[in-house]
């Protein structure tokens, strides 16, 4: 199913809650912890991630070594795994009434295409599968912070984080950093445009938690809870 | 000269015209597209162009992904689009702009329309098809030949003994009958295809009768494209008489 108009609201009975952000902007931990209270809560929680599948992943793989890959290609492949997930994962769910939550959504192609030099009209027209979120949660930090993350959790910075193909610098730290700037310079600007719900996420993980949970009690508010959909009473 | 695209521009993509012809052949399975493009080749070879040819699922890039999904007939509409787009932007990218660069003819068994058309008749909006497929450079001349469903029926069954599974388009659950799956398949595939002549000027040619027939019409439609070198151009019949003195 391929939406005529994009960007409009999916008029089905589920919520689709989408959390956004830079690598290491906090916005996965929020992304489990707000996952576990609405299951305490009785309603049913569907979670995906941006991950590559097994497809996408081998495709990319052998475009890299063969050095074939393109801005234009790296973008549709991304684009292909989003599809897949969304007709196989995210679409049934939201039909039956779910509460549909990701971690990454169309949005993370949209700043990483406009980085690596993609007509931004063009992405969107790609992504107009993808209807407009109930919520999306853009998970603000300064580069600075996400890269003294990094490095204290000693998590590996891969090429592509990097924007190593992008040719920005050969120092790996400093691509990252300049990269990261282009990708979070394109969230602000989305952040406007398509009416992001924006969190500081320099604060304590409580605290934004917390955040999170005050501004969904209204959308909550006469959603059904999983015992409901199962049997009447 | 080739250089300009329906849409959107590509990152990358090298400034100012491109010298080669691309010369496109659309046409539904068993339309005698293949024999066409490989006597079309051979003509032109022997008029002394330099031909690459490139046709759907043929880069390097994914179309083993192609092969694989099709086999399992587990991706979506929109999915298997973009895997198709994304299969042709890297022979676009990887292939034919450096061909046409280098000045060569590129003959394209195949061409954004059979993926838009497919994509369609399977749900996609035409708008959505025609914009993703937007960053296509536009063809010097776009030939599509046209048979009736019943020739291109005969020829399948020749071709595979019986009727192709994708060709008959079994994947959209119109009929669980083949034979029948197959002319309601075609002839929605006609229908988008009209849609597409109009939208893009293609040269129709009638492929209801035999190869070198054919081959003749096609011949008049590119010999222009290549001025007055091309050999076997029609003889015109109204000649100008040689300036005397």
């Amino acid at each position: 199913m391929i939406a005529n108009t994009p960007s409009s609201h999916h008029g089905f009975p589920g919520r689709l809650l989408v959390f956004e952000g830079l690598d290491g902007s906090g916005k996965s931990t929020q992304a489990a912890l707000l996952g576990k209270w609405l299951s305490s809560r009785g309603y049913r929680v569907f979670f995906t991630e941006w991950n590559s599948s097994d497809l996408v992943a081998s495709v990319i793989r052998r475009g890299k070594k063969k050095g074939l890959l393109t801005p234009t290609t790296f973008s549709l492949l991304h684009a292909v795994d989003f599809a897949d997930r969304f007709e196989r994962q995210i679409l049934p769910p939201l039909r039956a009434g779910y509460l549909v939550v990701c971690d990454r959504y169309a949005y993370t192609a949209f700043v990483r295409d406009a980085a690596r030099g993609c007509d931004p009209a063009w992405v969107r027209t790609i992504y107009a599968f993808a209807p407009r979120p109930d919520r999306v949660f853009y998970f603000r930090v300064p580069v600075s912070i996400t890269l003294r993350r990094k490095i204290a959790s000693r998590l590996k910075i891969n090429y592509y984080e990097a924007g190593m193909d992008l040719k920005l610098s050969d120092d790996l730290y400093e691509s990252y950093e300049k990269f990261q700037g282009r990708l979070k310079r394109e969230y602000d600007r989305l952040a406007k445009s398509d009416a992001f719900t924006v969190i500081d996420s320099t604060r304590r993980v409580e605290q934004i938690q917390q955040d999170l949970r005050a501004d969904l009690a209204p959308l909550l508010q006469n959603f059904p809870t999983g015992a409901k959909l199962l049997h009447d009473g | 000269m080739t250089g300009r695209t329906y849409g959107t521009r590509l990152p990358g993509f090298p400034e100012g015209p491109l010298h080669g012809k691309l010369v496109v052949v659309e046409g539904a399975d068993g339309s005698g597209r293949t024999t066409e493009v490989a006597l079309l080749r051979e003509w032109l070879e022997v008029e002394g162009h330099a031909v690459v040819d490139t046709g759907l699922r043929r880069s390097d890039l994914v179309s083993g992904e192609i092969d694989k999904a099709k086999q399992g007939h587990t991706l979506g509409t929109t999915t298997l689009a973009l895997l198709y787009a994304a299969d042709f932007a890297d022979q676009l990218e990887n292939k034919i702009v450096p061909a046409l660069s280098a000045g060569s003819t590129v003959l394209a068994d195949r061409y954004i329309f059979t993926l838009m058309a497919r994509a369609v008749v399977r749900g996609a909006s035409r708008d959505w098809a025609r914009e993703v497929y937007g960053f296509a450079l536009k063809p010097d001349l776009v030939v599509f030949l046209e048979a009736r469903p019943e020739i291109l029926l005969h020829r399948s069954i020749g071709k595979y003994g019986s009727l192709d599974y994708w060709e008959s388009g079994m994947d959209m659950l119109l009929s669980r009958d083949f034979f029948e799956s197959f002319f309601l398949y075609q002839d929605r595939l006609s229908k988008e295809f009209d849609w597409l002549s109009d939208q893009y000027g293609f040269h129709r040619v009638d492929a209801n009768r035999a190869p070198e027939a054919v081959h003749g019409d096609v011949q008049q439609l590119v010999a222009p494209l290549y001025g007055a070198r091309a050999g076997a151009a029609p003889p015109t019949k109204t000649r100008r008489p040689a300036a005397s003195g």
